[in-house]
C-alpha cells in the first residue's frame, strides 16, 4: 500500500497543521510538493490535481536552510524567482520588503556564514516565500539547531508564516513545537504512516509561539499528544 | 585590540620563530646541496663529466640564453604545456558534464574510464606518433592524455557528491535539471576543479615532456634526451632545473588564482 492512500486529509487556509511521525513523512512531503508522483491516486490542492514538479505554488523548506555560500543573501533569497524568471522589479521590492520586515536588508550583501543560525533559516524562509507560494511544507525545518536558537527560530518562523497569512505543513518530532505553532496536529501511526488522530489546538488569539509555551493550555495539549503517541503502542 | 597580553606575545613571537626556522632551514639544504655538490666537483670526488656541476650548469645556461636557443625550447614546452593544460579542463568539464546529463551513458562509459586512466599513458605516445605524425600535435595530445581520464573521473565523483537536498532545493523551486547544474552543481564545484587544475598543470608537464622524448626537434624534452645521447649532461641537468622552475611557476600561478576566488567567497 502506498504512503499517500492510507494518509487523506485536507487542509483549510490560515489554518497551520504539525504532524508528529516516523516513517513516510518525508516521501509525503515529496509527494505532496510535487517533487514525487505518485504511482496511483492523486494529490489535490484546492481541488486541483498537482503533478508539476514545484510549479510554484508549494513552498518546501528544508532541515538545513542550504544557503549556498557563492551567493549573497540577496541573491540567495531571490534564487526562485531567477530559476522561474519572474525577477520582475515588482517581486523584487516585495522580497526587499520582507527582508526588511524580518531583520535582514543590512545583510543582503553578506555571505551565508557571516549569519547565525536562526538569520540564515528567516533567509531560506523568506527565499521559500519569494515564489509566494500558496502552501508552506516544513521538513523539520529547526532541528538542525540548538535548543535556544530552536526556540527563537521558531518563534520567527511561526510568526512570520501567521503574518504573511500562509497555511504551512510542519513535520516534527518534537510535541512542545507542534502544540506551540499549531492550530492543528496531525498524529500520524508508526509505518505505514496512516492518521491516527487529528488534534486541534486552541489557544486565545495572537500569541506567538513562545507566549504559548508560557500559557496554561500548553501543557494539557501536550499531555493529550503525549497519551496519544504513546497509548497506541 | 591594540592590548595584547604578555602570553599573547609570547605566543607570537614563538610562532615567528618557529616560521623563520622552518624558512632557514629550507636555505641552508639548499646552499648546502649546491655548495657540497660544486666542491666534490672542483676536487674531482665527482667526475663533472657524467655529473656537471652547479658552476658549468650555470654558464650553459648563460650561453644559451645568449645564443637565444634556451629561450626558444623554454617557450615551445611551455606553450605545449599551457595549450594541453587549457584542452583537458574544457574536454574534462564538457564530458563530466554530458556524463552527469546521462546516468545511462556515464555507466556504460565508466569502466573504460576506469581503464584509459590506469593505462601508463607513454605506452601510448609510440602510437600517437605514427597517427598524429611527429610535431606538436602529438606532443599536446600526450599531455592531454594523462591527465584527461583521471580528470573526468574526479570531477564526476565530485559532481555525484553535492548535497542531495541542495538539488531538491533546485527542484522545488521550480528548477529543471538545467538549473541543477548552473546553479548548485558547478558553483560548488569550482573548488575541485581549483585542486584538479593544481595536479592537472604537473601531469601535463609529464605528458608533453614524454611527447617530446620521441615526437621533438625542440623543447626542453628534446634537449634531456638529445644531450644524454651525446653526453652533453650540462643541457641535461640545466633542463631539469629548468622544469622544476617551470612546474613551480605554473602551480604557483595557479595557487594565486585559487587564493583570489577563495576570498572572493
Amino acid at each position: 500500500m502506498g504512503v499517500a492512500d492510507a494518509c487523506p486529509f485536507f487542509l483549510s487556509q490560515e489554518k497551520p497543521c504539525c504532524r508528529s511521525c516516523h516513517i513516510g513523512k518525508s516521501t509525503l512531503l515529496s509527494l505532496s510538493s510535487g517533487l514525487l508522483e505518485p504511482e496511483h491516486g492523486s494529490i489535490l490542492l484546492y481541488g486541483q490535481k498537482l503533478f508539476q514538479k514545484g510549479n510554484g505554488t508549494i513552498g518546501y523548506m528544508f532541515q538545513h536552510d542550504h544557503l549556498f555560500e557563492w551567493r549573497t543573501i540577496e541573491e540567495n533569497v531571490l534564487l526562485g524567482p531567477e530559476i522561474q524568471k519572474k525577477l520582475s522589479e515588482k517581486r523584487r521590492a516585495a522580497v526587499f520588503d520582507m527582508l526588511k520586515t524580518y531583520g535582514l536588508y543590512k545583510f543582503k550583501d553578506a555571505k551565508p556564514s557571516q549569519l547565525s543560525g536562526g538569520m540564515r533559516q528567516r533567509a531560506a524562509l523568506i527565499r521559500t516565500l519569494a515564489l509566494e507560494p500558496e502552501l508552506l511544507l516544513l521538513d523539520e525545518p529547526f532541528s538542525a539547531l540548538d535548543y535556544q536558537t530552536r526556540l527563537m527560530v521558531g518563534d520567527d518562523i511561526g510568526s512570520i508564516i501567521r503574518k504573511e497569512h500562509k497555511t504551512a505543513i510542519l513535520v516534527t518530532h518534537d510535541l512542545s513545537e507542534a502544540v506551540s505553532l499549531a492550530d492543528r496536529v496531525i498524529v500520524l501511526t508508526k509505518r505505514p504512516g496512516s492518521i491516527q488522530n487529528i488534534i486541534t489546538i486552541k489557544f486565545p488569539e495572537n500569541l506567538s509561539p513562545f507566549e504559548r509555551r508560557n500559557a496554561p493550555e500548553f501543557k494539557d495539549y501536550f499531555n493529550l499528544l503525549w497519551k496519544e503517541m504513546n497509548g497506541h503502542e | 585590540m591594540s592590548e595584547i597580553s604578555i602570553a599573547q606575545q609570547k605566543f607570537l613571537t614563538e610562532r615567528k620563530r618557529h616560521k623563520r626556522t622552518v624558512l632557514c632551514s629550507r636555505f641552508l639544504i639548499f646552499i648546502l646541496f649546491i655548495g657540497l655538490w660544486e666542491g666534490a666537483a672542483a676536487l674531482g670526488f665527482l667526475d663533472s663529466f657524467i655529473f656537471s656541476s652547479p658552476s658549468k650548469v650555470l654558464l650553459c645556461f648563460y650561453q644559451m640564453l645568449m645564443d637565444k636557443s634556451l629561450l626558444n625550447h623554454v617557450g615551445i614546452t611551455l606553450l605545449e604545456t599551457v595549450v594541453s593544460f587549457f584542452l583537458v579542463i574544457a574536454f574534462a568539464l564538457a564530458i563530466t558534464i554530458l556524463l552527469w546529463f546521462n546516468q545511462k551513458l556515464s555507466e556504460t562509459l565508466e569502466p573504460y574510464l576506469v581503464i584509459l586512466n590506469s593505462l601508463p599513458k607513454s605506452a601510448l605516445a609510440p602510437l600517437l606518433i605514427v597517427w598524429l605524425g611527429a610535431n606538436y600535435k602529438t606532443i599536446i595530445v600526450t599531455g592531454m592524455s594523462v591527465a584527461i581520464f583521471g580528470s573526468i573521473l574526479s570531477l564526476y565523483t565530485s559532481f555525484q557528491a553535492v548535497d542531495p537536498e541542495k538539488i531538491k532545493l533546485i527542484y522545488s523551486l521550480g528548477g529543471k535539471k538545467y538549473h541543477v547544474m548552473t546553479k548548485v552543481i558547478l558553483p560548488s564545484n569550482i573548488p575541485t576543479l581549483f585542486s584538479l587544475m593544481k595536479v592537472n598543470i604537473g601531469l601535463c608537464l609529464v605528458g608533453v615532456i614524454i611527447g617530446e622524448f620521441i615526437a621533438a626537434r625542440s623543447g626542453l624534452g628534446y634537449l634531456i634526451i638529445y644531450g644524454s645521447q651525446v653526453f652533453k649532461l650540462d643541457w641535461v641537468i640545466m633542463s631539469i632545473v629548468l622544469l622544476c622552475i617551470m612546474a613551480m611557476l605554473l602551480y604557483g600561478l595557479l595557487g594565486i588564482a585559487e587564493k583570489r576566488y577563495l576570498k572572493r567567497l
